[in-house]
């Protein structure tokens, strides 16, 4: 995850470029939180998807299939608006989105 | 209008990789505005936040045409994209269909862009303009602007001894855009998707300028934990404090009406760092005063739509 400064060389000539190339850029080294996927428990609302800034959250045929952690920023909006999260009170076992100290993956 | 599931299946035209904040608001918003075209947009941006952290040299979040020009011209350039695109299109030089959406900041919309804005809007260009609200300029570090709700502890209007935040009300920059006679006008909120996907659908499907107005929160300039991004937004929905409606040709339709659930203000003020000092005893008063302004606010709102 490193993002290598472009020299004058390498920057393009003109002001117009391709479009959506930040994906490139990473900001995944952002976070302090790190979201955790639990499938088992997710009924596949796509609440998450739909209200991540980040554009973060992989879906497939309408699936939750996990994070892009290259991108995510951990900001948690989608631990806090997933529905089954609300139902079960935050209890750690049933939600299906936790939030975990990202040292702990950095080890 | 297009369920969930549906909008996962279209590609992505606001892309990850942007430099905003976590739990950033107006990433948030240009998403699902974008989410809710077909891809044949040209965007314009007006100087601001969004402007700045989706566009910073040489990567671009934007995956539909996006041209930047200055602070105050937002509104002017797109007018003109639009006016270039209509005499292509009388000459028979092109032929596919291509929708014009503005974005600004409450800057750049409210303060500096006002009279491009204004202008755009009166000589009838055939193109949305979207302002995220966010209540101040953020990316500049905090300053007060005309959107600044009263009370709020900015860099420019601090809380100290003296001065209790900004002491002026907000600007209802809503209204002045219904004053303008166009088509459609509406305002909208962060965290209510389906209503701001249904609007802008409304509003591009419409011949004419259109306007919509849309609450962000901000996680960095009004301080709050940055995972309650759509909380607050919903918040300032239940106080009544930011009224989601319509106006369709002169004619007012509120989306939400809390009726006897209508939150107390203070619901929303408290996560915010901003308004922390409100919450001292001397300034009891002051609290009573925006709660009132509130109230009296949402009663002539309620009586607008009945009367039209």
């Amino acid at each position: 995850m490193e993002n290598k400064k472009m020299g004058w060389k390498e920057l393009p000539d003109a002001d117009s470029m391709s479009a959506g190339t930040s994906t490139e850029f990473k900001t995944g080294d952002w976070r302090s939180q790190r979201p955790v996927f639990h499938k088992e428990n997710c009924i596949h609302c796509l609440r998450c998807w739909v209200m991540c800034p980040d554009v973060s959250i992989i879906v497939k045929d309408g699936k939750v299939m996990g994070y892009d952690y290259d991108h995510c920023k951990g900001c948690g909006i989608c631990a806090s608006e997933c529905p089954i999260n609300k139902k079960v009170e935050f209890e750690k076992d049933k939600c299906a989105i936790t939030m975990a100290d990202e040292k702990e993956f950095q080890k | 209008m297009a369920t969930l599931k549906e909008l996962a299946k279209k590609p992505e035209y606001f892309t990850n990789g942007h430099r905003g904040c976590a739990g950033c608001g107006a990433a948030i918003v240009a998403r699902h505005v974008l989410m809710a075209t077909d891809g044949n947009v040209v965007v314009a941006n007006a100087t601001g936040c969004l402007e700045v952290f989706s566009t910073i040299f040489p990567f671009t979040a934007w995956n539909v045409p996006f041209i930047h020009n200055a602070f105050e011209n937002a509104a002017a350039t797109i007018s003109g994209v639009e006016a270039c695109y209509q005499s292509l299109k009388a000459q028979k030089r092109y032929d596919k269909e291509v929708k014009f959406i503005a974005f600004g900041g409450d800057g750049g919309t409210y303060d500096i862009g006002l009279q491009a804005l204004s202008g755009a809007m009166e000589r009838g260009h055939d193109m949305l303009y979207v302002c995220y609200d966010n209540g101040a300029y953020m990316n500049t570090g905090i300053q007060r602007s005309s959107a600044t709700p009263k009370g709020a502890n900015t860099t420019t209007a601090p809380a100290g001894k003296v001065e209790q935040g900004k002491t002026q009300k907000r600007k209802d920059f809503t209204a002045i855009l219904v004053a303008h006679h166009i088509p459609y006008v509406a305002q909208a909120v962060v965290g209510d998707w389906a209503d701001l996907t249904r609007k802008v659908e409304k509003a591009l499907s419409i011949k004419g300028p259109t306007f919509i107005n849309v609450f962000q929160p901000c996680r960095l300039g009004w301080g709050y934990e940055p995972s309650r991004t759509i909380e607050m937004g919903r918040l300032a929905k239940e106080t009544c404090f930011w009224p989601v409606f319509e106006v369709e040709n002169g004619v007012y339709k509120l989306n939400y009406n809390p009726k006897d659930r209508k939150k107390p203000i203070t619901e929303f003020l408290k996560p915010q760092s901003r308004f922390k000092h409100l919450f001292k005893e001397e300034n009891k008063p002051l609290l009573e005063e925006i709660q009132k302004d509130v109230d009296q606010e949402w009663q002539r709102m309620l009586k607008i739509c009945e009367a039209t």
